[in-house]
């Protein structure tokens, strides 16, 4: 009786997800990671109950735009993919002239009743944009669909740089790149690309890079140089991680995270208080749970019914490995201190959005797979 | 898509990105796998490195300093104790801009340049974010302008301290002393760890020379703290051990009498149970108040001490070198007597000057006239020079110095308290040794008349006087009766056995002298003959008159003429009462002319506050 049931209630709950056009082990694996999320969350943030409520909100209102996403039907989306790049573009420069200033850059648009930065659109709109043009192109792309891409790229990539915002336009610049990369590039060009721009890396720290994003690097290198400075973030995050030892000192425990001395250690740096408290074991299973999500959406993509939800399925998924890669990289003192949050764990509502509007263009894209198929 | 539908083979190109995708995803483990290399060696491999470093980030040990023992009079009453007092202090680490700090403080409390050299002196050697004061002692005004406004200063504080308080003000200053800032000698003097958290310390008198006792222990505070140096809790505490408390022998009531007694003279007094050595009152007169180091004296108060010509700074009680006069001659009465240089019968007439074998030079007696025929008793009781110039001329410089060396002149009397001078008792090997120069009979006469090269400090001529009293057992004067711990369940009686036990050769030979002490107060022709009026005891008594100047040898000294800074010194020796000496008292009043008129008066108030206990 009670294998009836069970087997009745699966069925039922398999049905529910069915038609909402939900992927169920990727649902699984990111209600996972945001249950984790929402506990290193409260220890970093000195059980704050009310950040945390509110964190529990925003993740609310992303999954339920997740499942609109999910419900737009691919084609439309293809469709209005040349429009939010340009609404995009078109907010961007919004922003450089009438964007609020916070924190020294200048992001924000303030439209009354929300307020957001025009350049988390970008990161779902460039590679739509490239996707949906390459699409239709004949693969593997050849160097005038090539040319035009790397255009339609980087406009973005340098609005959001000059804003300035390192973390963002790597992330929307790794995408719309992703796209590319999976559209068959021929390896020839991406070695002659990777070429040229290692020649061009000492024009780009002379000219395009800022003096507090080169100090960064600098700092990375070094970072005792400058203990009180802007190594002091780098250092106290390794001291973090590193006393964490093997199993971590215990949630709620982490003496580095609980006095104050890791710096943004609610945003970027909450990696450091979750390798404190759970140890190398803790960081282990968190980074494959993050593995995990990255392989589903590259499996969506593989079976993907046709190059556009194969070229941004697999997109997104390897940006959203970028996002781990440069956040985990930065606070173990590998990358570079650039502002890109720990996906789904880090407090801030727009960088979630994002992220599940994204995961939501990845549902859209299998259950197009089920529809068609 | 449909136009270039031909061009497109689905199946080639969905291979392609399948195949890009797989290569992606050796990419991506590949990476994440460096990732996991790195946190291995971070959180395994370098496991303790860090763990120490996290450790002695979040753990900061914290000096509590002792709080200093308490210093009380022989009845008990407190002379020296802690207050709490509010400093500005600052921690460094927490401030961004230390002189924008600094000069927007201004507005709200004043400091002077001195303080501001202070702070950053101490600045420089101090731990990191430990406090150091800017200003100390913030009367209530400062503390509330401060306090609403402290908002604006990251890093700065108002801290409750204790401070040492002298509730008298400057009564006993000299032998108490008082506590000052530590300098950078001091500190490299003390154990740096056990003044971790001190600030002050002690600078003369017994605050000085007891330091080790009143400073107590040092405590340890384990704490950990934020990484804004904020205190969050406390994980381990030793608490400091307070210093000891210290029982004076000094009686507070005699003390103010004393000083009080003085009046606007300049000089000293030392009363000392002649019993034990204990010093009963141990004035220097002018007086300061102490309270004014504790908080950092200012430059012009300073100044002003410093440089008053009546030197209130100085101790004249243990410093002071004065030719004792007359004082002395009860002594040398003694020594004639005991070495059978003169007898008890013997006459000898004095015509007002005295001059020796085969020379022209007159040595004057302070009386013109002459005392006429005198025995031994006559001279002390009327203080007749010539007699002493004989009795020093026939006994001989060597002997002389011999006998005084055993009541204690020429030497330190190991009082507990630092600067004592020694004084000086010529000699012929001292005056060998100093200036290559034999001796001079002439010398042995103005030694005998307690003058010449001749010096004694009040606390020695007490001390010799004591002895004289006790027949010639001498004590290690001192100012400690009692060490206590601040519990009170430990307590060290300072013991002082005799020094010196001088050995009589005939007792008559002392009651002979003590006979001529008490006639000198009580007898009509006693030089201190007006001090006896309406005494309720007895007392034996000396006085002199110390020559500032010399004057030649046909000149005649004339109080009138002379400015009062080259006026004689003016002193006089006691113990009361005299059959059982029980307080033995020495007083120097600087240019007060005549010991009878000026010294044995403040003399007499002292024994009358000690022995009827009122004055």
């Amino acid at each position: 009786m009670n294998q009836v049931l069970a087997y009745e209630n699966i069925s039922y709950t398999k049905r529910v997800l069915d038609v909402l056009r939900i992927d169920p082990v990727l649902l699984l694996l990111l209600g996972l990671l945001s249950v984790f999320g929402v506990m290193v969350l409260y220890s970093a943030s000195g059980s704050d109950i009310d950040l945390m409520m509110r964190q529990i909100t925003r993740l609310a209102m992303a999954l339920l735009l997740l499942v609109t996403v999910a419900n737009i039907p691919l084609r439309i989306l293809k469709k209005i993919s040349v429009w939010l790049y340009l609404a995009g573009i078109l907010l961007l420069l919004a922003v450089m002239f009438y964007g609020e200033v916070g924190k020294g850059a200048q992001r924000w648009l303030d439209l009354g009743v929300i307020r957001f930065q025009p350049s988390e659109i970008l990161k779902l709109a460039v590679p739509m944009m490239v996707a949906s043009y390459l699409a239709d192109r004949v693969l593997p792309v050849g160097w005038k669909a090539l040319m035009i891409s790397v255009v339609l790229v980087m406009i973005p990539v340098f609005l959001i740089a000059r804003q300035p915002d390192l973390g963002t336009a790597i992330l929307v610049g790794s995408a719309g790149f992703f796209v590319l990369f999976l559209a068959g590039v021929r390896w020839k060009i991406i070695l002659i690309l990777s070429f040229l721009f290692s020649l061009m890396a000492p024009l780009l720290w002379k000219f395009v890079l800022l003096d507090y994003q080169r100090a960064r690097i600098l700092t990375l290198m070094n970072p005792e140089s400058d203990p009180l400075g802007s190594g002091y973030h780098i250092i106290q995050s390794k001291i973090a991680i590193g006393s964490g030892g093997v199993y971590g000192k215990g949630w709620l425990n982490g003496t580095q995270s609980q006095l104050d001395f890791i710096p943004e250690r609610s945003t970027d740096f909450i990696f450091s208080v979750f390798g404190e408290e759970f140890g190398f074991f803790g960081s282990i299973l968190l980074i494959f749970l993050y593995l995990a999500i990255i392989y589903r959406g590259l499996y969506i993509a593989a079976h993907a019914t046709e190059n556009f939800g194969r070229l941004l399925a697999g997109a997104l998924s390897l940006t959203f490995f970028v996002y781990l890669f440069v956040n985990i990289g930065m606070v173990a003192g590998m990358l570079p201190v650039v502002g890109v949050p720990l996906p789904l764990i880090s407090y801030g509502g727009t960088s979630m959005v994002t992220l599940m509007m994204g995961f939501g263009l990845i549902m859209s894209i299998r259950s197009a797979k089920r529809y068609l198929g | 898509m449909s136009n270039r539908v031909h061009l497109k083979d689905d199946h080639l190109e969905y291979r392609l990105i399948r195949q890009r995708l797989v290569v992606s995803a050796a990419i991506i483990l590949v990476m994440i796998v460096t990732l996991l290399i790195r946190l291995y060696v971070l959180q395994v491999v370098d496991y303790e490195h860090f763990a120490t470093l996290s450790d002695s980030n979040r753990v900061r040990i914290k000096a509590l300093p002792p709080a200093r023992g308490l210093i009380f009079d022989r009845n008990g009453v407190v002379m020296a104790k802690n207050l709490p007092a509010y400093r500005l202090e600052i921690i460094r680490e927490q401030v961004d801009d230390i002189e924008d700090t600094l000069t927007r403080l201004k507005k709200y409390v004043d400091y002077s340049d001195q303080e501001l050299k202070r702070y950053r002196q101490s600045s420089k050697r101090r731990r990191r974010f430990e406090s150091i004061p800017l200003r100390l002692n913030l009367n209530d005004d400062e503390v509330a302008r401060l306090a609403v406004n402290l908002h604006k200063f990251k890093g700065v504080e108002i801290n409750a301290r204790l401070a040492r308080n002298y509730p008298f003000g400057g009564l006993g200053v000299h032998a108490l002393g008082f506590v000052n800032r530590i300098n950078l000698e001091e500190l490299s003097q003390v154990d740096e760890i056990n003044y971790a958290g001190t600030s002050h310390i002690g600078k003369l008198g017994i605050e000085k020379f007891y330091e080790n006792e009143l400073h107590g222990t040092v405590g340890v505070q384990q704490v950990e703290v934020n990484a804004k140096g904020r205190t969050l809790r406390v994980l381990d505490e030793k608490p400091p051990i307070p210093g000891n408390n210290l029982h004076l022998t000094i009686d507070s009531k005699l003390q103010m009498v004393a000083e009080k007694a003085f009046g606007d003279y300049t000089g000293s007094v030392v009363a000392i149970d002649p019993d034990n050595g204990e010093i009963l009152a141990m004035v220097s007169m002018p007086t300061f108040n102490p309270n004014l180091f504790v908080h950092g004296i200012s430059v012009k108060n300073y100044a002003s001490l410093r440089d008053s010509s009546r030197r209130p700074l100085f101790n004249r009680a243990l410093s002071g070198q004065y030719p004792p006069g007359s004082t002395v001659k009860p002594f040398y009465g003694l020594a004639g007597l005991e070495t059978r240089t003169v007898n008890k019968k013997q006459k000898l007439f004095c015509g007002g000057y005295y001059i020796l074998p085969d020379e022209e030079r007159k040595f004057r007696d302070w009386k013109k006239e002459g005392h006429g025929s005198v025995d031994l008793q006559d001279s002390i009781t009327q203080s007749c020079d010539v007699y002493f110039y004989d009795l020093a001329y026939r006994m001989g410089i060597d002997k002389i110095s011999a006998f005084m060396v055993q009541f204690g002149f020429g030497e330190k009397t190991g009082i507990d308290s630092p600067g004592e001078k020694s004084g000086l008792f010529p000699s012929r090997e001292w005056k060998r040794a100093t200036q290559g120069m034999p001796w001079f009979p002439g010398e042995t006469l103005n030694t005998g008349i307690g003058q010449g090269t001749l010096l004694v400090t009040p606390l020695q001529l007490a001390n010799a006087t004591a002895a004289l009293a006790q027949k010639g057992t001498r004590y290690r004067p001192h100012l400690v009766r009692t060490i206590e711990s601040a519990d009170a369940e430990e307590q060290r009686e300072i013991g002082s056995p005799p020094v010196e036990q001088y050995k009589l050769v005939k007792n008559s030979n002392w009651q002979y002298i003590l006979e001529s002490m008490k006639n000198a107060v009580h007898g009509i022709r006693g030089t201190a003959y007006r001090m006896s009026l309406g005494l309720q005891y007895s007392v034996a008594g000396k006085t002199g008159t110390a020559q500032v100047f010399g004057i030649a040898q046909d000149e005649e000294y004339d109080e009138e003429t002379v400015a009062e800074k080259l006026r004689d010194h003016a002193l006089f020796v006691s113990f009361a009462p005299a059959d059982d000496p029980r307080i033995a008292v020495a007083v120097i009043v600087e240019n007060g002319s005549h010991g009878s008129t000026v010294a044995a008066p403040i003399a007499r108030q002292v024994m009358d506050a000690y022995l009827l206990g009122q004055s």
